[in-house]
């Protein structure tokens, strides 16, 4: 399975859990939302973003349901189950934590 | 995984493994509903429509490889996988049959035997009676005197239940037989006397009726009720549902039937199935005596408490058999008490098996190991051929883990073939052991072996390992697969050349020496058989018949019977061809005990806790005549020796040499049951319980002395078993037309019987040393034809350059001899480390006996040159031109 190269391994689970705890979405509209919410700076390309969702489907973070939207389509809506929330706080907390000891040693005075 | 995430992601799963079809339906719609609205976005931002579905595909990265990529992500690919393999692996089964049966009739072979074996293991030493529970826990209990062991009387069994903490329960179950009439007929029937908690102490309840009440065990002759077997209540009633408060006699007492057992109990006996249960009240009209601390006959087991050792019980226990001999030094002076584990129990056939099984345990891993060699062998030859495809299908991408997956699920699929053929072997097995066990006219012994989840587990674990084995030899092989090498060509071997076929020709060396162990062990078994058969009984067998009447049942008391007995021993004796005949009471090497008494001497003093005891049979006048004992001195009981004449007992050699220091004791006394008998002869020993027990004291008493109203006659005669019946039976009638005759058999029967667990071993050994032998040579043939076929470029080379026919067939063979030599002298080291363990089951016979040793071998090169024979000549065929050409 490819992941995107510019991409934090690990994170996209993340993030997809992050967005879908926002609301229930279908895939277009998932990949659509973390263009924008990141400002365009983290690019997941669409062939590895459904690979991620079916694979957090298959560890019961995240269900799947077939919904029809507003133009009367009918696609396969996304969002976060009880167990995906948990698992989101606890990334969160580690990605808080890695990001902060990150940013501490980045900012070290060089002598 | 959690069990809470579990809880979310096992629906998922199910549905990935179960509705395939459908999600990938939903997959590609799903992929299609994000192209759809990708491509709406497209035009809305002013694609050309062809630029904005391109676009959108693009984003996606392909849609075949992500649809891929989902599956992979969904974890169905594995299983996807599985079911390529396993329905490519039947095809490759199919595709070479011949190859497919050997293999599999092979693995059926290697892995019934195993499985019949643990079977019989487990249903007739580890659990061998059905519906009693928690049979774990289940001790034998039995008596001891010095090191010899004896029954156990009831009086000190009630001592025992009560003071023993560490037991759950002590229930008493003595086998014993009694008569049965029913209308005209009478016949024998096996039954046990037990105690009144023996019900609810094994957990088994009477499907009709009820199991005895506290209480009914005590007070003699008391409580004449009977709980009858499944089988009886079938035959002998006819399934009559109101059999319950029926009365029915057993040795002329009437006794009231109260319960049926249920249809699959058989009691607690290895090797008979009980069809009847009294309460130890009766004991006596069975053969057994309530009160006397002194009569030994009770047979018990005790259910330990959960999480007590044996060990723990027998501490606690010997201290009580301590106490008990202070107590009453009169009866227990001496004597022990010693508890058994089930496999081992003293009185019925569970001791006499063990040994066989122990054997037979050995023996079939053999037979297993030999059969994953040489199935292992039968693939590796295959993957050989196979190697073409392999490295296609490596070159084309596939990982070596795919093709070592590939290697796995193919050996798996022969396994399991093995494995369902194997359990249907030990199906059919299960009751092989009957048959070659023959017993008193013509009924058999009650075997049978037991196919529960433990035997199908050990079974599904042998055909796990034994997929490993035969998996991974071939793919241990292809590992050394280089892909442009093999592509390209066909690379010839040369004859005894090294390379990789040293790892098949050590596989083919691993089988003979392992059938040569087996050949070896198999005939030391049977040399030790052939000591024993030749071992003399210490009686004459051959031309002695031996049978009994009914007369306790036909309610003959003492002195009508002992009109009967002298009236009809006159007339038999007067029958043409009849040489002598004699009344015992026991005969030898059967399943009933003598009688047992202690004894003492004039001038002999017992060391302070010794008790003497010795057994005895009452005989008749002339039964050292008809048995063909040799009397060493002194003289043989007449008719004078009734009851009115003094005492009288002949003593056997061993008992002269322990009690009288060698010196002549006719004219010394002898104490019996208390009284004084006078010894007036010394009769040579022979043996009473079993072909090679040791020499033990015994002695014989006049039967007139001793009455018993229903002893065995045994004649010596010149006519055949059929013969001498009808005339006996003539005579009988003549004297009473109301009685028959039990089953005759020949004492010869009887001593065969005796030796009978040695005869299966052998039997069995045998069998599957024949097929081991088989295996190897199997084996053998396979690698030398391989060898032949992949080296006729040689060959032809060597052919054109002059060598002849013969010479080529000696070059064929002594490879092939070569191989066998190095097998059987690895075997034979092998076996000499191993004759440390095999001497216990051997009889007169050293483990190293040079004859089992020379024979083997000569067995082993023989089969080598058969095997060779063929693939040699087929050599010798070689058509140079066409193997240089090639």
């Amino acid at each position: 399975m490819s992941k995107p190269s510019d991409l934090v391994q690990g994170t996209l689970d993340m993030l997809i859990l992050k967005i879908l705890a926002l609301g229930s979405l279908n895939g277009w509209a998932i990949g659509q939302r973390l263009k924008q919410i990141s400002s365009d700076v983290l690019q997941v390309s669409d062939g590895s973003l459904y690979p991620a969702l079916h694979k957090l489907e298959q560890q019961g973070w995240i269900s799947a349901q077939w919904k029809s939207s507003a133009n009367n389509r009918r696609s396969r809506f996304y969002s976060v189950t009880r167990l995906g929330r948990k698992q989101l706080e606890k990334e969160a907390d580690d990605w808080t934590r890695l990001s902060a000891a990150i940013s501490a040693i980045v900012k070290l005075e060089e002598v | 995984m959690a069990i809470q995430q579990w809880f979310y992601a096992l629906p998922f799963r199910l549905r990935s493994l179960f509705s395939r079809k459908e999600l990938d339906q939903e997959l590609k719609d799903e992929l299609r509903d994000h192209l759809e609205l990708q491509i709406e976005e497209n035009l809305a931002r002013g694609m050309s429509a062809e630029d904005a579905r391109s676009s959108a595909l693009r984003a996606l990265g392909g849609l075949t490889q992500t649809e891929e990529q989902c599956r992979d992500a969904r974890g169905v690919n594995t299983i996807q996988n599985f079911s390529q393999d396993l329905r490519y692996g039947l095809r490759q089964l199919r595709r070479s049959p011949g190859f497919s049966a050997l293999a599999i009739l092979c693995l059926t072979l290697g892995i019934g035997a195993n499985a019949a074996v643990f079977s019989w293991v487990e249903g007739i030493l580890v659990r061998p009676y059905p519906l009693v529970s928690h049979q774990e826990r289940l001790a034998a209990v039995a008596g001891t005197v010095g090191d010899e062991r004896d029954e156990m009387s009831w009086p000190d069994l009630l001592d025992l239940q009560r003071s023993c903490t560490l037991c759950e329960t002590l229930f008493l179950s003595s086998i014993t037989g009694a008569t049965l009439s029913i209308g005209e007929h009478a016949e024998v029937a096996t039954g046990s006397i037990v105690s009144a908690n023996y019900f609810d102490a094994i957990g088994v309840h009477p499907i009709l009726g009820r199991g005895f009440e506290a209480g009914e065990d005590t007070g003699r002759n008391a409580h004449p009720v009977v709980v009858i077997s499944y089988h009886l209540w079938q035959t002998r009633f006819k399934g009559d549902s109101e059999i319950i408060g029926k009365t029915q006699h057993f040795d002329n007492v009437a006794h009231t039937i109260i319960g049926v057992a249920p249809e699959w109990f058989y009691g607690t006996f290895v090797g008979r199935s009980m069809e009847f249960w009294v309460p130890a009240s009766m004991a006596e009209v069975f053969g057994g005596k309530l009160e006397d601390r002194g009569a030994r006959w009770a047979e018990a087991y005790v259910r330990l408490k959960p999480g007590v050792t044996r060990n723990q019980a027998q501490e606690e226990i010997s201290a009580i058999a301590a106490r008990l001999q202070a107590e009453y030094p009169a009866t227990n002076r001496g004597r022990g008490i010693k508890l058994w584990p089930l496999w081992q129990t003293p009185f019925n056939h569970a001791g006499e098996l063990l040994p066989i099984f122990e054997i037979m345990v050995v023996v079939a891993m053999f037979v297993l190991l030999i059969v994953c060699a040489n199935v292992s062998n039968l693939l590796l030859v295959r993957t050989f051929a196979r190697r073409q495809e392999m490295t296609v299908r490596l070159a084309i991408g596939a990982g070596r883990g795919r093709l070592l997956r590939q290697l796995i699920t193919e050996g798996l699929l022969l396994s399991a073939c093995g494995a369902a053929g194997g359990m249907l072997v030990a199906y059919w097995c299960r009751h092989a052991l009957v048959l070659l066990f023959r017993v008193r006219g013509g009924k058999a012994l009650y075997l049978p072996g037991q196919i529960d989840g433990r035997v199908l587990g050990l079974s599904a674990a042998i055909c796990l390992v034994v997929t490993l084995a035969v998996g991974l030899v071939p793919a241990f092989q292809t590992r050394h697969l280089a892909l442009a090498e093999t592509l390209k060509t066909e690379a010839s071997a040369v004859m005894g050349g090294r390379g990789r076929a040293w790892f098949r020709s050590s596989l083919v060396v691993f089988q003979v020496s392992l059938s040569f162990i087996l050949l070896v062990g198999a005939t030391l078994l049977m040399q030790s058989m052939h000591k024993i058969r030749s071992t003399s009984p210490g009686f004459s067998a051959p031309r002695v018949l031996d049978t009994s009447i009914p007369l306790a049942a036909a309610g003959y008391a003492a002195p009508r019977a002992r009109t009967f007995q002298d009236e009809l021993i006159q007339r038999v004796r007067t029958l043409p061809g009849v040489e002598a005949a004699a009344y015992a009471r026991v005969v030898p090497l059967g399943y009933q005990n003598y009688s047992s008494t202690p004894i003492a001497f004039d001038g002999y003093e017992p060391q302070p806790n010794e008790q003497p005891t010795a057994e005895y049979n009452e005989v008749g006048p002339d039964y050292f005549a008809t048995m063909g004992i040799p009397l060493i001195s002194g003289r043989e009981f007449t008719r004078v020796d009734d009851e009115n004449a003094p005492r009288v007992a002949i003593v056997n050699q061993t008992m002269v040499a322990r009690y009288w220091r060698g010196q002549t004791p006719i004219g010394q006394r002898l104490q019996v049951k208390g009284n004084w008998v006078q010894v007036v002869g010394v009769a040579k020993d022979s043996k009473y319980y079993s072909m090679d027990e040791t020499p033990r004291p015994f002695f014989y008493v006049p039967l007139r002395q001793y009455f018993a109203v229903e002893p065995d006659i045994h004649i010596r005669t010149t006519l055949p078993v059929q013969a001498m019946v009808a005339a006996l039976t003539r005579e009988v009638r003549a004297l009473d037309p109301g009685l028959a005759l039990y089953d005759t058999i020949a004492l010869q029967e009887q001593v065969d019987r005796a030796i009978s667990a040695q005869l299966v071993a052998v039997t069995l050994v045998a069998i599957l040393g024949g097929l081991a032998l088989l295996l190897a040579s199997i084996g053998l043939y396979g690698l030398m034809s391989y060898t032949v076929s992949r080296s006729s470029r040689e060959l032809g080379l060597r052919m054109a350059l002059g060598a002849g026919a013969s010479k080529i067939l000696r070059m064929v063979i002594s490879r092939g001899l070569a191989l066998t030599s190095g097998g059987a002298l690895l075997g034979s080291l092998a076996a000499l480390a191993l004759n440390r363990s095999l001497a216990g089951y051997l009889y007169n016979v050293s483990p190293r006996d040079p004859l089992a040793f020379a024979s083997g071998f000569a067995v082993m090169m023989f089969m080598a040159l058969t095997s060779c024979l063929l693939p040699a000549w087929r050599a010798t065929h070689t058509d140079p031109a066409r193997a240089l050409r090639e």
